[in-house]
């Protein structure tokens, strides 16, 4: 089941068979004046843990809710399982909501909000109650069925959420922004627990995040959105090593630019000449054109792509000499802005750029003002044009 | 749920339908058809549906309404400044000085006696203000006057001290209001830029309060000017004001269409003066907090 | 302590809210005819006397009918209208709801004399429907405040995910958001029972020749003789009120507690 180009397939199962559970065709959404989702071209697998990712506005939360039903959309269709959505309104669709503020209905205790679903279930009383103590169980809530559930901690509430919703065993659970109510530590802790639930109960998740680093840790595949419209759909890894657009790189994680030239298309991709780095010949597969800034053609590069050289560490790829603009320290990394020597040959602005080190043992932080030399490799540039 | 803003709106206009319909038909219509009554001549005991300004020129060149609008405008204004007057300091003590678990218990004290009998409040300031009244028994039996104080007797004082009184909430409970929502590191900055308490509380606290004053002054000028019980206990019926004028048109005389002359007049000049006010004061009500 | 002057201002204010209230009772115990001091002596006569009086009996039985009619009336129509404000946006909300709340700024007089012009002029009989007419109008807005305050502290995802949980619209309503606003019904439904049993103008000129407890007492007013048994009834209304509104904030604070809001206090 390994296939050579999913770099996920090492710790995620392959999904790229798996057949389409959730499927958006040239959905737009009009509210009035405002044109909140612009032609959206969706294909979410069974079984997938996937991820809507944007800034606020971008209209992640609208196509969810589209999916969940809460919203009609103006046009295009949506699919859930083969059967089209249209008029199917939300209490009749095969999809369950954890919503951002998680809903927990307070005159109601932990258990009646598990169950809540269950009341038209016509098993008998007993059974419903069994099937609300494994979901309880489930998330962790074991013996917690008779409390008030206006008592719970922010980290308790989103579990009875999950529990309430995936009791009714839906095709589909959506996930409204389920972390933002919740502090950094419960919000890591609880993003490893939903990981390891969701491949438990191996339903599919369509999860909403503002949080690049929350969509990259929890998903299968992204779909990063601007302005109604999907910018780059890919699995967490792709997305983060050849962003399709400066954009996307700008919105997930730092990337350095520098202007470049273009010089000449090579069988194996583009030479460019770009200051303090030279002439390079970036690979094919590095290449983006989906940009279209007005800024010209770009070389990018993640900060941690590259590398600071000690004084005495031999160069294994190609190296440019520097001075260090300014070290920032965080303890288990340490940021660097460095000077490429040639930076400023192109229009005689100097662009530091942004390296990070992670300081292990006997590496020594470098000071400001230090001649410094910096390793880096072709094929970790991105040629953005 | 799955619906787009037309049925959104739809289903809002249905849902609002009954209480709406039901102003429209208790509150709307009557006050329209006092409108069109203002226009009709009076046929005593009749009404003769034929259009004209008859009713209006009687009333604007009645000494009489001219006299008990004055006075009704008058107390009506005096009540506001002294009601709000001392209000502020009420309101000012329940927003800066109570703690907040406490703040529900005062504004319930506060609102209680509002909520009480107005006519049986209202006499009872008679029985406290009378000739034979509380204060002047009172003061006689523990020897400090002789005769009874007739200051407070059955005139305009003891009408804005019955009216003060009554509407004594409706001024707190806005200024209070406003007063809670300034920010508190305002006042901290004030005084960090070394300004002392006062000034202070006079350049931050009270043009950010102004919006809680201006909303008092109206809710208790506005219901204050069409008050009926207040003159009829208290003045002994002596010191009309236009709500008893109107009363009297309407049914003692029964010219209905002067009567609703008067009252559309004065609603008029109340609604004037109210926007009037309000637009003295717009710089205030720009600061949006 | 901080602000001690205010504080002793604030209760001497308190004092001077409370001065007419508090002298009812001690009056509707004294033996003396006469409302003024030095008081005779204790009595619970006037009390027997005015529980013995018919009109009284008769003016009571009237307006517990109209607060009970006018108290559900506003209560139900307030329903309708703070849901549609808190829920929905549709055109011409400002003005609809401007409409509803008018009376609250609307001199009495004006909406008395307006309403009693009219049912006059279609030759309405004027009775005990004609005063519940004018309640329930009078009571409308204060109900919608106080329903408004309880349906906008509610979540609204909290309908969504019944409604998400395969309920009907209508039982996503009953099972979650009718609980939910229970004790702002309750507390509209005491409050305008307390508004309509208190009010004066409306039901003196728009209830004919039935008198309520209000036109009642102001019938007697006129008579020095009976003003004693007066005070012994308005202290038996006063502590009525009182009472329907202690329970009416205890339901209040109960809805914000059970939503999780913060308390802003107080009504209006």
């Amino acid at each position: 089941m390994t296939s050579p180009t999913s770099s996920a397939s090492a710790r995620r199962p392959d999904r790229s068979a798996a057949r389409a559970l959730i499927e958006c065709r040239d959905v737009q959404k009009y509210y009035a004046d405002y044109h909140a989702l612009r032609g959206i071209d969706l294909t979410i697998r069974e079984g997938e843990f996937f991820s809507l990712l944007g800034p606020s506005g971008c209209g992640k939360t609208t196509l969810l809710r589209t999916i969940a039903g809460f919203e009609d959309i103006s046009s295009g269709v949506v699919l859930i399982d083969g059967q089209d959505m249209a008029g199917v309104p939300a209490n009749r669709r095969p999809t369950n909501m954890v919503f951002q503020s998680y809903a927990i209905f307070p005159h109601l205790t932990v258990a009646e909000n598990v169950g809540f679903g269950l009341r038209r279930d016509p098993r008998p009383a007993a059974e419903k109650a069994a099937a609300v103590e494994e979901a309880l169980g489930m998330v962790g809530l074991k013996g917690y069925g008779n409390r008030a559930s206006h008592a719970l901690s922010g980290g308790q509430r989103q579990r009875v959420a999950l529990a309430r919703a995936l009791i009714l065993k839906p095709k589909v659970l959506l996930l409204d922004e389920p972390m933002s109510a919740l502090d950094r530590k419960m919000r890591e802790q609880m993003q490893v627990e939903l990981i390891k639930l969701q491949r438990q109960v191996g339903i599919t998740f369509v999860l909403v995040t503002h949080d690049q680093e929350e969509a990259l840790v929890m998903s299968d595949r992204i779909a990063v959105m601007f302005e109604g419209q999907i910018a780059q759909l890919d699995g967490p890894e792709a997305l983060y090593a050849r962003p399709a657009s400066r954009r996307v790189a700008n919105f997930i994680g730092v990337m350095n630019f520098l202007p470049a030239r273009i010089l000449d298309e090579t069988e194996n991709g583009v030479m460019v000449d770009a200051p303090g780095l030279g002439v390079v010949e970036i690979p094919s597969r590095n290449i983006s054109s989906a940009d279209p800034g007005d800024e010209g053609p770009s070389i990018g590069f993640r900060p941690e792509a590259v590398s600071l050289l000690g004084p005495n560490v031999a160069a294994q790829n190609r190296v440019t000499g520097g001075v260090i603009d300014e070290v920032v320290y965080y303890g288990d990394m340490t940021y660097y802005d460095v000077r490429l020597d040639g930076s400023a040959s192109f229009d005689g602005k100097s662009r530091p750029v942004r390296i990070a080190m992670r300081n292990v043992f006997g590496r020594e932080v470098q000071d400001v003002g230090t001649r410094t030399r910096v390793s880096w490799s072709p094929g970790s540039l991105i040629l953005f044009r | 749920m799955a619906a787009g803003n037309r049925s959104e709106a739809a289903q809002g206009l249905t849902l609002v339908a009954p209480p709406f319909a039901y102003a429209l038909l208790v509150l709307g219509a009557p006050l329209l058809t006092l409108l069109a009554y203002s226009f009709f001549k009076d046929g005593y005991l009749t009404i003769i549906y034929e259009f004209t300004l008859e009713n209006y020129l009687a009333v604007w060149s009645d000494p009489i309404f001219h006299k008990i609008m004055l006075r009704s405008l008058g107390v009506a204004a005096l009540v506001t400044v002294v009601t709000v007057a001392l209000a502020f300091p009420v309101a000012y003590f329940l927003s800066f000085v109570v703690s907040s678990e406490r703040k529900p218990l005062w504004l319930f004290l506060i609102t209680i006696p509002f909520w009480t009998s107005y006519l049986i409040r209202v006499f009872l300031w008679k029985v406290i203000l009378g000739y034979n009244g509380v204060v002047n028994s009172g003061l006689k039996s523990l020897g400090i006057i002789e005769q009874p104080l007739t200051f407070i007797l059955y005139n305009v004082n003891s009408m804005v001290m019955t009216l003060a009184h009554a509407y004594a909430p409706f001024a707190i409970l806005p200024i209070f209001i406003a007063l809670e929502k300034i920010d508190r590191s305002l006042l901290e900055a004030g005084r960090d830029l070394g300004e002392n308490r006062m000034m202070t509380f006079w350049r931050v606290t009270l043009p950010l309060a102004m919006p809680g004053v201006i909303a008092a002054s109206l809710i208790v000028f506005i219901p204050t000017i069409g008050d009926y019980v207040t003159p009829a206990l208290i003045g002994g019926g002596k010191i009309p004001m236009i709500a008893n004028m109107i009363q009297a048109q309407m049914l003692d005389i029964d010219n209905r269409p002067l009567g609703s002359a008067i009252a559309v007049t004065a609603m008029i000049i109340v609604a004037a003066l109210s926007l009037l006010f309000l637009f003295v004061n717009r710089r205030f009500l720009k600061v949006r907090q | 302590m901080k602000g001690g002057g205010l504080r002793a201002y604030a209760l001497i204010y308190l004092l001077f809210l409370y001065a007419p209230i508090l002298l009812l009772p001690i009056f509707a115990f004294n033996s003396g005819t006469v409302i003024a001091f030095p008081l005779k002596g204790f009595t619970t006569d006037w009390f027997v006397q005015m529980a013995g009086n018919a009109a009284m009996r008769r003016a009571l039985t009237n307006s517990l009918i109209i607060a009970t009619s006018s108290a559900i009336l506003a209560t139900c129509l307030g329903i309708f209208a703070a849901r549609a404000t808190t829920r929905f946006s549709f055109p011409g909300k400002g003005p609809i709801t401007g409409l509803i709340m008018l009376p609250l700024v609307m001199p009495e007089i004006i909406i008395s004399m307006s309403l009693l012009v009219v049912l006059l002029g279609l030759g309405v009989k004027l009775n005990l429907l004609t005063v519940i007419m004018g309640h329930t109008l009078l009571c409308m807005p204060y109900a919608v405040v106080i329903l408004t305050t309880a349906f906008n502290s509610l979540d609204r995802s909290l309908e969504e995910a019944a409604y998400d949980l395969g309920e009907s619209k209508w039982n996503a309503f009953r099972l979650v958001i009718l609980p939910l606003v229970m004790p702002g019904i309750i507390s509209s439904l005491l409050m305008s029972f307390t508004i309509s049993l208190d009010e004066f103008i409306i039901a003196f000129f728009l209830a004919g020749n039935e008198p309520t407890l209000p036109t009642f007492i102001y019938s007697q007013l006129r008579f020095p003789k009976q003003i004693p048994p007066i005070m012994a009834l308005g202290t038996v209304l006063v502590l009525m009120s009182v009472l329907l509104l202690t329970v009416a904030e205890y339901f209040r604070r109960r809805g914000v507690a059970k939503t999780g809001g913060t308390d802003s206090g107080g009504f209006l």
